[in-house]
């Protein structure tokens, strides 16, 4: 799936010992930096990716030669800005951008398929932990991520309460719900059904489960925007024809439009990883461990915390957001809140969002002035 | 600033945990983290605003003082401040007792309507009062639940609430209410200013 160049990669010797009771070492992080950290490397931002995201946050990726995920909030004077901070971001473990996963070969030179190890939120952000180490930095300036990378930086946050001075999780949940992992099982069920997946066991890019994997995206798709936002895009807009043709080719622009977010992804992204991600976000439940207290999650933290939630997101819902800034109003942490308005869904954290982006950056820049 | 929000400043103490609701764009937090290294945090209703709070370097949440004010845990601040905010929601006294619950301490601060020149502008014109504190028509005034520093002074009371300090304020000039001055006071206030606890 990548092409080896262009992807830096750190080999983690220091054993890890993942949940589900299997122990990695020797495996690779693949990872991107940006920006350059200072003298005191008290600059530094670590930023974590969501489901089909990567290292390569802003400016070109390099593999797929298409704007990196996070474009829009991160760049020379963007809410990031690159001039003043040190962008760090890993591929998670399970990925497929170089990172140590299931597209891998194993000791016997196999390659790994489902007998890669399930990983889960956890793992991801105890292994990316060796980023520090590796930049020499003893505390990050901030944690961010949105959807399933603001799951990552609560549960950093929670394993490491002294290792970043603020924490940014957007558009997340402490808790994967029922919908949520309903939508994740509709996903698996598609690749899992395509007959080239072969138990996981498909070798090549030719006989890949592509079409299990872009039916996968689709519906993944779909949940992302919201209805408005989908409606005044697409409405019931044709596509390239004057009228409806009575049959099952994409009459509506919102089929041709999901295909193609469909066939795109089949390029870039991998099956077996789709699976392995995808199980990592279900298994997510960070108070699970507390007893289902969330707030004893963060009660060794100092760190401030600012959450971001969108009107429109019916993934992440605001409540879901708001759960987690009242797990930490009740140790008195210091957290800030704000709910950006925006039809554009659970996707606005991506996007070109003006009170999104100058909350962001006015947080993150207020906060390094005080430092 | 005005000059209610430097009477407020005057009845805290420097170094303490202070909780605005009903911020706003943040001023009065922005001074008392400046000029008293009070750790504070926001509670404000309007998006806009909170964006506002977020530029200065302000920690605050949106959301609305009757449904939010449960989250935070029994004295947790030792002062609770709300500004000219106690007439406009729904169940006031409801507000009270959270604002009570949260804080050692409580400020509120209410416009009066027993100011002279809100009974004048009733009695002389028949309309309902606009003034400087009260600016807005009846039809889109926020406020549903007007009172009198008469009516605060003895709701207060009635509930078993301490008063600590309670001022007149007319233009720049605060006073200290008493029982014995309540009625003129409750004349020539524009705004009253209460330290409470339970």
């Amino acid at each position: 799936m990548n092409t080896e160049k262009n992807i830096k990669t750190l080999i983690v010797k220091k054993p890890l010992k993942l949940d589900c009771g299997k122990t990695i070492k020797d495996f690779p992080i693949a990872y991107e930096t940006y920006g350059s950290l200072n003298s005191k490397k008290d600059n530094a931002i670590l930023v974590f990716h969501a489901l089909t995201g990567d290292q390569f946050v802003t400016g070109i990726n390099p593999i797929t030669n298409k704007e990196g995920w996070w474009s829009y909030a991160v760049g020379p004077d963007k809410a990031i800005d690159t001039n003043k901070y040190f962008v760090i971001c890993s591929n998670v473990i399970g990925g497929c951008m170089g990172s140590y996963g299931p597209s891998h070969k194993d000791p016997d030179q196999k390659i790994f398929g489902t007998n890669f190890p399930v990983i889960t939120i956890n793992d991801m952000v105890n292994a990316q932990c060796n980023l520090l180490d590796h930049f020499g930095i003893d505390k990050l300036f901030s944690i961010t991520g949105g959807s399933m990378g603001g799951m990552q930086v609560l549960q950093f946050i929670s394993n490491f309460p002294d290792k970043s001075k603020t924490v940014i999780p957007i558009a997340t949940t402490s808790s994967h719900s029922a919908q949520n992992i309903a939508f994740n099982e509709l996903g698996r069920q598609a690749i899992t059904a395509d007959s080239n997946w072969k138990d996981g066991n498909y070798t090549s890019n030719e006989t890949n489960p592509g079409k299990g994997l872009a039916v996968a995206r689709m519906a993944a798709h779909i949940t992302y925007l919201s209805k408005k936002g989908l409606q005044e895009k697409f409405g019931r807009k044709l596509q390239e024809r004057e009228d409806l043709k009575f049959g099952f080719d994409a009459d509506f622009q919102i089929e041709s439009y999901l295909r193609y977010q469909g066939s795109v992804f089949v390029d870039r992204f991998d099956a077996n990883s789709y699976l392995y991600i995808t199980r990592a976000m279900d298994y997510f439940d960070l108070a699970k461990k507390f007893n289902g207290n969330l707030s004893q999650a963060f009660i060794n933290t100092k760190a401030k915390f600012f959450i971001i939630s969108f009107t429109s997101d019916w993934l992440y819902p605001t409540q879901e957001n708001k759960d987690i800034v009242i797990a930490l109003n009740s140790i008195g942490a210091d957290v800030g809140f704000v709910e950006i308005e925006s039809d554009k869904g659970h996707d606005s954290f991506l996007l070109d969002v003006p009170d999104f982006l100058s909350a962001f950056k006015n947080f993150l820049d207020k906060s390094y002035e005080e430092n | 600033m005005k000059n209610e929000f430097q009477v407020i400043a005057d009845l805290i103490e420097k170094d303490k945990k202070v909780l605005d609701v009903g911020c706003a764009d943040g001023t009065l937090m922005r001074f008392l983290k400046d000029n008293k290294n009070i750790n504070i945090r926001g509670l404000e209703i309007s998006k806009e605003k909170v964006q506002e709070c977020i530029a200065k370097g302000l920690t605050v949440i949106e959301g609305n003082a009757e449904k939010d004010l449960k989250q935070f845990p029994d004295k947790s601040f030792d002062y609770v401040v709300l500004s000219q905010t106690l007439q406009a929601f729904l169940n006031p006294e409801l507000v009270l007792d959270e604002l009570l619950r949260v804080g050692k301490k409580a400020i509120v601060t209410i416009p009066n309507f027993g100011y002279w020149k809100v009974r004048f502008h009733l009695l002389l014109k028949g309309t309902m009062p606009v003034t400087k504190t009260l600016p807005d028509e009846w039809y889109n005034t926020p406020n549903l639940h007007m009172c009198t520093i008469k009516d605060f002074f003895h709701f207060v009371k009635s509930k078993d609430i301490k008063i600590f300090k309670s001022l007149a304020l007319n233009n720049l000039n605060s006073s200290v209410i008493n029982e014995s001055n309540l009625g003129v006071k409750n004349l020539f206030a524009d705004l009253g200013i209460f330290l409470i606890e339970k």
